[in-house]
């Protein structure tokens, strides 16, 4: 089914604020899931004749689960703090859009079933009645956010409207409206184990391929160990760096790495997955049960240390929620985590980012590297969202900001970063971020991804950068597809391992 | 019976309007703290040590960091309001203690001043609600009367100190007397009267309201917490159940 066409944005000299259009975005419907997935997660697949108190119940099952929740809710001043800084907005003009408003659609909710004021002087406060029509307004416009944290950046009470959108994809489930994109992720990693749904065979058949690949690109046989017990480390990495361009690239960067560092390593079918979609829709036990194949895993292999490839939101899983969801890492003193923990090096953190490794190694000098091997690259760097706003790298706040760049800087020799409102943690987000990198919402993902286009274009013009390197599956996905509506080179858009892949010396 | 109906009246209105406040925040507050937060989610960059939060959550409440960040028109106009509303109740102490304190002396010339700081900041901030198409959109009515009632605060405040003076020794034993259980009378200055039934309305409403965000602040865990995942396993007790199926 082809989606309705729409008009790519014009790329200007700076990213503007427009003026609102009311619901010039209220089409955008992503494809419902089918009764079989949502019957497999144990969700409705229509609205029952109960859907109201059913949703409601659930809103306050979740207001007393979360703190998070409950604060937002209570907290918001309509200061407007926010409003200009969702990439969405900026790039679509549709009002419900602004971090502040996507949060009322359900603050209206809230303020009409569980607060006083809304209860008694509901249009003096802003409060609405849970109808249809504020349902579907939640499908459209919680399908709409990525969940990259920007506005809480920017909320004097630091807000994260991404807290919300999980909460209403996870109240959506629950009467029977679920995304079939995220939806069926979920079914295919809980029922293969990874979210292309790439078998055990098929995957260990593609590592071969790829060993051939670089032994006769480089002469030297390095090899991708797949279930090997006993390795030092294991990998987990998102399963598009498996197959996907220019994904595959950072993978043979991430096991040339280990050859040339001598780490014994492997990867693991069971764990064939860095990606946790559990995290975009809200539900703790599905993220959880994501989690926890990685901790099978290393149990089962007897691995010392954990490390994260090139992925962002799998990172944030994996920095701030695996050990709480699977006791990866320290300081746990109950019988789950210490069962895992005491396997663990305490010489390194756990789990580790691919880039904290790999700029280790290169600083030790454990690992040799060539920039001029990439001089034919200007590159730039794109903060992802996930990793910007919501991990760490290194034993610093901002880590996850200048290691990758100091990796980066080591294995080439042009190097510029965009403007500092478009970095760092004011980082744009790509556009196809928090599960919506699906065709059926290609007109969000293209408007969405103007700020960074924007920002990308200006240091193209000032510095001729032919790269943008980044860390995130999703992103180099979202950017190979949308860059080149706007004009850009697919070509341009790579992995930060892809560029040590290219520099690291093999001898 | 030597008190009026209106100082019975007044009497009346402030007790009940602290018992909605204190009971109410008292509420929020125990609320908020016994909802538990199970994963770590600290907008990064973020301090990985204790003391590293409070001195991030001082920054946000006394220089309001993010805001700055953000807009500086917000900034500027709810910073003034808010510098000069704690300058200008940190004189009002003078009411309620006797002696009155020594810094609370020493505050009196900053707290005057202070209030125009106050209202300016204010009406820029209701200024925008009208001229800025993003803020008007989603300003309710609420977020208008708001502002109104504490520029009315304000204003009428501003009339005693600098316009037309009220009889403050008499407010002072009248307040005293309230907080003592010997009830005296209330001044009958009209604009005295108003200003006072404003702050009552203020207080009662303060629990219910997005004052919230004053007690709300400490509880935001983007703020709030420690970035410290790998170090130290974070579990919430509900959570921790799962552990115990596996």
């Amino acid at each position: 089914m082809a989606a309705a066409e729409f008009d790519i944005p014009v790329i200007k000299d700076d990213i503007e604020v427009p003026k609102l259009q009311e619901g010039v975005m209220a089409h955008a419907k992503t494809f419902p899931a089918a009764k079989p997935v949502q019957d497999s997660m144990g969700y409705p697949h229509e609205l029952g004749e109960d859907w109201k108190e059913r949703a409601l119940d659930k809103m306050g099952d979740l207001l007393g689960k979360y703190r998070s929740l409950k604060v937002f809710m209570d907290a918001c001043v309509h200061c407007g703090a926010c409003t200009d800084k969702c990439h969405y907005y900026l790039g679509t003009s549709d009002p419900k859009n602004m971090p502040v408003a996507r949060q009322d659609l359900m603050r209206q909710v809230y303020r009409r079933y569980f607060t006083t004021a809304g209860k008694l002087f509901p249009k003096l406060v802003g409060a609405k009645d849970l109808t249809k029509e504020i349902l579907d307004d939640w499908y459209s416009y919680y399908y709409q956010c990525s969940e990259c944290r920007r506005c809480s950046v920017f909320c004097p009470y630091g807000i994260d409207t991404a807290e919300i959108t999980m909460a209403g994809r996870e109240i959506l489930n629950h009467v029977g409206m679920g995304q079939k994109y995220s939806n069926e992720i979920l079914s295919k990693v809980h029922r293969i184990g990874n979210n292309l749904g790439l078998p055990g065979p098929a995957l260990a058949d593609t590592l071969e391929g790829l060993e051939e690949d670089i032994e006769a690109d480089t002469g030297v046989a390095v090899k991708m160990p797949l279930d090997m017990k006993g390795a030092e480390v294991l990998l987990v990495t998102p399963s598009a760096d498996f197959f996907s361009e220019p994904h595959v690239e950072s993978l043979i960067g991430y096991a040339k790495v280990f050859h040339a560092a001598g780490i014994s390593w492997t990867l693991s079918t069971h764990a064939s997955e860095a990606g946790n979609f559990g995290l975009f829709n809200g539900n703790y036990e599905s993220m959880r049960k994501v989690a926890m194949r990685i901790r099978d895993a290393a149990l089962e292999l007897g691995v010392k240390r954990i490390v994260v490839g090139e992925c962002g939101h799998a990172w944030r899983v994996a920095y701030s929620f695996w050990n709480t969801l699977t006791g990866i890492g320290y300081g746990g003193n109950d019988p789950f985590s210490i069962e895992l923990q005491k396997q663990l090096d305490p010489a390194y953190p756990q789990p580790q980012h691919i880039c904290e490794l790999t700029n280790d190694l290169v600083k030790s000098g454990r690992i040799k590297v060539d920039p001029s091997l990439n001089d034919d690259l200007v590159v730039t760097y794109h903060d992802s969202c996930n990793v910007a706003r919501a991990s760490r790298m290194g034993t610093e706040p901002g880590g996850q900001f200048t290691i990758p760049r100091e990796l980066i800087k080591s294995v080439v020799n042009n190097f510029h970063d965009m403007a500092d409102e478009t970095i760092g943690e004011s980082t744009f987000c790509c556009g196809g971020g928090g599960g919506l990198l699906t065709d059926d919402l290609m007109e969000v993902r293209v408007k969405g991804a103007l700020p960074r286009a924007t920002a990308l274009n200006n240091v193209i013009k000032e510095h001729q950068v032919n790269f943008m390197a980044m860390i995130c599956a999703i992103c180099k996905a979202q950017f190979t597809k949308v860059l080149p509506k706007y004009g850009f080179d697919m070509s341009m858009v790579g992995g930060v391992h892809q560029l040590v892949s290219k520099a690291i010396k093999l001898d | 019976m030597g008190l009026s109906t209106v100082t019975m009246i007044y009497a009346g209105m402030f007790y009940i309007a602290t018992l909605l406040l204190v009971v109410g925040l008292v509420y929020k507050i125990f609320d908020y703290s016994r909802t538990p937060a199970p994963l770590k989610i600290p907008t990064t960059p973020a301090p990985v040590t204790q003391k590293g939060v409070v001195y991030r959550m001082a920054k946000e409440v006394v220089l309001f960091e993010s805001l700055f960040k953000s807009n500086k028109w917000i900034w500027i106009f709810g910073w003034l309001f808010h510098m000069g509303l704690f300058l200008v109740l940190a004189r009002h102490l003078r009411y309620f203690t006797e002696p009155v304190w020594f810094w609370v002396g020493i505050v009196q010339p900053f707290g005057k001043y202070a209030s125009i700081m106050m209202v300016i900041g204010l009406a820029g901030l209701l200024a925008r609600r009208f001229l800025v198409d993003r803020v008007r959109y989603i300003s309710t009515p609420s977020d208008y009367l708001m502002l109104v009632l504490l520029i009315g605060i304000g204003l009428s405040g501003m009339m005693m100190t600098f316009v037309v003076h009220t009889d403050i020794v008499a407010l002072k034993a009248f307040f005293l007397g309230l907080m003592y259980l010997d009830l005296q009378p209330v001044p009958q200055d009209p604009i005295l009267l108003v200003h006072l039934a404003m702050v009552a309305l203020l207080m009662a409403i303060f629990p219910i309201s997005k004052l919230l965000h004053a007690p709300g602040v400490f509880f935001s865990p983007t703020r709030n917490q420690v970035d410290n995942p790998r170090e130290h396993r974070h579990v919430a007790a509900w959570a921790a159940r799962l552990d115990q199926k596996n």
